[in-house]
């Protein structure tokens, strides 16, 4: 099963996709360009902070809003590893599948997380955190498959024979 | 066991007899729709990922440029270009300024029973027709466009039970706000919404895309209403005929129930930065207003222009205040140029564009600046979403947003 260690940033609720990427900035031609905009409505400085492998810890309603997929992009372009969070709106959730980029539903975690911790995530079994074990859910095998293949596009062309 | 609307809808589409919440099914995609928020994105990755791809049925493809019409940049006219180019080499159908994806897609395609994804959150206005149209990124869109399916989780199904009939002065948009701020921005996560009840017989197919389209901002997967002789008859005026006309069976199963009697709502306006921050008006009156938006695919139709129009009618907009009127489509447009609303809105000082998305999603026309303030009828108020970060916007029906736009501040329409 596999195991992983980052340190992890704190956010509220209902953190929407406009905050993480607001609308002014997809105009630009790539995801590296945008990577530096995100959260800014409400942490100018988180962008230029995270370092690869960080994980975000938010409470519920993550990503709530627009379809826009540049969101999860700008987020797996960053380095974050993954996010866990009390919940997640439904369209952020399978767009950040998509793209190979792992979400992780936990109640409790956020409650008791502070910023800057260490904590480890064992998938699909818990989560360890300040001495504190929080169970963790699996997830469905077909989103386990898309998410092992690194996202939908490549998982597709797996399944559907658009390969090289 | 029985099934709910949306239930059946899946199950058609996925060719098998049964489906209950929380299975996951391979489903036909009846339509899909794309606008130039992302298509781009959808057009790279088809040409640059994968080999050899085709399009699995491009009649069932539908291309809509309207979030930056006309284009604001190079850059964005670069964008839409590539988008053209695609659907033209391809046959896609594809419209261009002539009006909100949603509102074009209600006016042209979307029919009974039909199961249809859109690079859009707010496809699920589709349920005022009795469908079911839900919002996915760029990435589902591709890969339906090129195997013509998806998978999908069967949704649980919340039933709003409606009764009473709406009082003169308040309108679909107070009750669907009333509704978001009683359960949240999370109420409904992954859910449906069905709405029912003699309440939803009284409104009509506008009024029942206001109530669809914002069900996304309580988290919903998608709205629906029974597609009953209303919703039938507005389709017959269009030439259009359903693919399946679905009732919930009497034992579906509901996650949960509520009822809202529509002669208790009353004017409400959802304060900065969330939808589900609902107060009556009283409360935000007085509230200093640089700029009011009349517009989106959530209250840009005929019945808002109109109501909008009767309380700027020989009156004028504050001299502090750009008042955007945006019609939702050109077929609104022409109705209302045909009704002399839009003489009156000019005559007040508005300022009326072509129809797109406008200020709502915070790019081409209208943005705010530093600490300005924004009231509108479009469909969210998250922070820094109509321009600069610490810009404030109420939502309220396109009666306060008039209203507010001639005092200058936020009023309802009986304070004028």
């Amino acid at each position: 099963m596999e195991e992983f260690t980052g340190n992890i940033w704190v956010l509220g609720d209902d953190i929407d996709t406009d905050i993480i990427i607001p609308t002014e900035y997809l105009a630009l031609e790539t995801i590296e360009e945008m990577k530096q905009y995100a959260f800014s409505p409400l942490r100018p400085e988180l962008a230029g902070k995270i370092t690869a492998g960080d994980i975000i810890v938010a409470g519920k309603n993550f990503g709530c809003g627009s379809s826009r997929e540049q969101a999860p992009e700008v987020l797996k372009a960053l380095g974050i590893r993954c996010i866990v969070a009390k919940s997640f709106a439904r369209i952020f959730f399978r767009n950040s599948i998509n793209n190979g980029l792992l979400l992780i539903e936990q109640p409790d975690l956020h409650d008791h997380a502070e910023e800057g911790e260490e904590i480890c995530v064992r998938v699909n079994r818990e989560i360890t955190c300040g001495g504190m074990t929080y169970p963790i859910a699996s997830l469905p095998d077909n989103l386990v498959e898309i998410l092992q293949a690194g996202g939908l596009v490549k998982a597709m062309r797996r399944r559907n024979g658009l390969a090289d | 066991m029985g099934m709910t609307i949306a239930e059946k809808i899946i199950a058609l589409a996925a060719g098998v007899p049964q489906v209950k919440a929380g299975d996951i099914h391979t489903v036909n995609l009846d339509r899909m729709m794309s606008n130039d928020g992302t298509t781009h994105l959808t057009v790279d990755m088809y040409h640059k990922k994968l080999k050899n791809p085709r399009i699995a049925d491009p009649k069932k493809m539908v291309f809509i440029v309207d979030h930056n019409v006309p284009s604001d940049s190079p850059k964005t006219a670069a964008s839409q270009k590539k988008m053209r180019d695609f659907a033209r080499e391809h046959e896609i159908d594809f419209w261009e300024g002539k009006g909100v994806c949603h509102q074009i897609m209600m006016e042209h395609y979307v029919c009974p029973g039909e199961l249809i994804f859109g690079a859009d959150s707010h496809t699920c206005t589709y349920g005022a027709l009795g469908a079911f149209g839900t919002g996915v990124g760029c990435t589902d869109l591709l890969y339906g466009m090129v195997t013509g399916t998806s998978w999908v989780l069967v949704p649980e199904t919340v039933k709003f039970n409606l009764v009473g009939r709406l009082s003169e002065g308040v309108y679909p948009r107070d009750l669907m706000l009333t509704i978001i701020g009683e359960i949240g921005a999370s109420g409904v996560s992954y859910q449906v919404m069905e709405f029912c009840g003699p309440g939803a017989e009284t409104l009509s197919v506008d009024d029942r895309m206001v109530l669809c389209n914002l069900s996304v901002e309580a988290g919903a997967k998608t709205a629906v209403f029974q597609a009953d002789q209303v919703a039938l008859d507005w389709l017959e005026e269009r030439g259009r005929k359903p693919k399946a006309v679905f009732a919930s069976d009497e034992d579906a199963v509901y996650a949960r129930e509520y009822t809202f009697d529509l002669s208790e709502i009353r004017p409400v306006a959802a304060r900065p930065d969330f939808v589900d921050d609902v107060v009556p008006v009283k409360e935000v009156c007085g509230v200093r207003i640089d700029e009011a938006f009349l517009g989106s695919c959530n209250n840009g139709r005929i019945d808002d222009l109109r109501v909008g129009a009767a309380i700027v009618k020989d009156r004028k907009i504050s001299d502090h205040v750009r008042f955007l009127v945006v019609p939702a489509s050109n077929e609104v447009y022409l109705q209302a140029l045909k009704e002399g609303l839009i003489d009156i809105f000019m005559r007040s000082g508005a300022i009326v564009m072509n129809p797109n998305c406008s200020v709502c999603w915070g790019s081409c026309q209208g943005v705010i600046g530093e600490q300005e303030v924004l009231i509108s009828t479009g469909t969210r108020n998250f922070k820094g979403r109509a321009g600069h970060p610490n810009s404030k916007v109420y939502l309220g029906s396109a009666a306060t947003v008039a209203a507010s736009a001639v005092k200058g501040e936020i009023c309802t329409a009986d304070m004028l």
